[in-house]
């Protein structure tokens, strides 16, 4: 017989264990040399696949392959978001400092990734829909995601003390993490300028496979891209912290 | 083990996330009219606001453009909005984009002039979520 209790011991000495900082440093240099060796050659064929071999949409022609990087940043925005305010939720209960250092390095990932969604969407939006921007649901939305990022770095940034600016953060994640959902079903809710989801979850998708190809590819290449700038900025934050000397768990 | 303090927390974060939702969920349900971008010509005749009272109010029409009712005369180009139930005759002055053709989706940016005849500022083009290569296109169109 198994108490709750001692589940939950289990679950918290693990996460300890794998977020404890000394163990993971060494790792961090193996993945870092992995990746970079891999995001060449990935991104070589993504490329490819998404500017040569991929054939133009039958209406846009090829302002398709806008896509190929709107709408996988688009899709790691939003990731990125849930990820983020999972652990700041989880860091504001359980107190795990490792949690806050990879919050530290996962949120100018997804700002970068916001920006980017929202800069492609306007290319694109000029020569299909004839304007760079109009306030319908889904745009004023991933504007807001945008705010909330923003947000959550100035105060991570200038706040102090840490545990105020933290707090400040958590609040922010919470409240933007409500619109994640909303920029998600926005089309589907309400009338608005911006198309709804070709892939479905459930369903068939109204995306030929052609396309599907590069869009995958490319998506593996923003992966391996954003694990990248990851590890060396969570490195940074570890050196960072073992400077001052703030490190309570090791 | 969970300490006070961590139950506490734990239990702080699930009314603050519980409250929210609902807050967030009143604001949208009661902004629900005003976050659409467009409404359809059946949305348009079913408010008697805009057609009688608030005539010279902006507003923007959205639907498909009418098989065969593209039509092009000095500067001038008239065509239907439908949403296969109401139709809007709407005429513009200036330029399309691209996408802009029968059988596709269109949002009209402008005002009505009277009851059927929407005068338009601005035309903007709607891409559906369909994306198909150009050679699987022309064999749809042979079958």
């Amino acid at each position: 017989m198994i108490s709750s209790h001692t589940v939950i011991t289990v679950v918290r000495n693990f996460m300890f264990n794998i977020f404890s900082t000394s163990s993971i440093f060494s790792i961090i240099n193996k993945l870092i040399k992995f990746f970079s060796s891999l995001i060449f050659i990935a991104l070589a064929v993504g490329l490819t696949f998404a500017l040569l071999i991929s054939p133009p949409d039958y209406i846009q022609k090829d302002s398709v392959r806008i896509m190929y990087v709107h709408v996988p940043s688009a899709w790691l925005s939003l990731a990125t978001f849930s990820i983020m305010t999972l652990f700041f939720i989880l860091n504001f209960v359980f107190k795990i400092k490792n949690l806050q250092l990879i919050n530290y390095s996962i949120a100018p990932i997804g700002l970068l990734f916001t920006c980017l969604a929202i800069i492609t969407g306007a290319a694109w939006g000029k020569p299909t829909w004839g304007t760079w921007w109009a306030w319908d649901a889904r745009l004023t939305s991933m504007l807001a995601l945008l705010f909330f990022y923003v947000l959550i770095i100035l105060s991570l940034k200038f706040i102090s003390p840490v545990e105020r600016s933290l707090k400040l953060a958590t609040l922010f994640s919470i409240i933007g993490s409500i619109n994640i959902p909303i920029i998600k079903y926005s089309v589907d809710w309400w009338n608005t300028l911006h198309q709804p989801a070709s892939i479905k979850f459930t369903g068939t998708s109204t995306i030929h496979s052609s396309f599907l190809v590069p869009l995958f590819l490319m998506l593996l290449v923003f992966l391996i891209f954003s694990a990248l700038i990851f590890l060396m900025k969570y490195k940074t934050e570890i050196i960072k912290m073992k400077k001052k000397g703030l490190n309570k768990y090791d | 083990m969970l300490t006070r303090k961590v139950k506490n927390r734990l239990l702080s974060i699930f009314v603050f996330i519980f409250f929210l939702i609902f807050l967030v969920y009143f604001i949208l349900s009661s902004l629900n009219k005003n976050i659409l971008y467009f409404k359809t010509p059946s949305e348009v005749f079913s408010s008697v606001d805009i057609l009688e009272k608030n005539k010279s109010q902006s507003l923007r029409v959205g639907g498909m453009v009418k098989k065969g009712s593209i039509n092009v005369d000095d500067n001038e180009i008239k065509f239907v909005i439908t949403d296969f139930k109401n139709e809007i005759l709407v005429s513009y002055k200036g330029t399309v984009p691209n996408l802009f053709s029968e059988e596709k989706g269109v949002i009209a940016e402008g005002k009505f002039s009277d009851k059927k005849f929407f005068l338009a500022d601005r035309i903007l083009a709607k891409h559906d979520e369909n994306y198909i290569p150009p050679e699987l296109k022309e064999i749809k169109k042979n079958d």
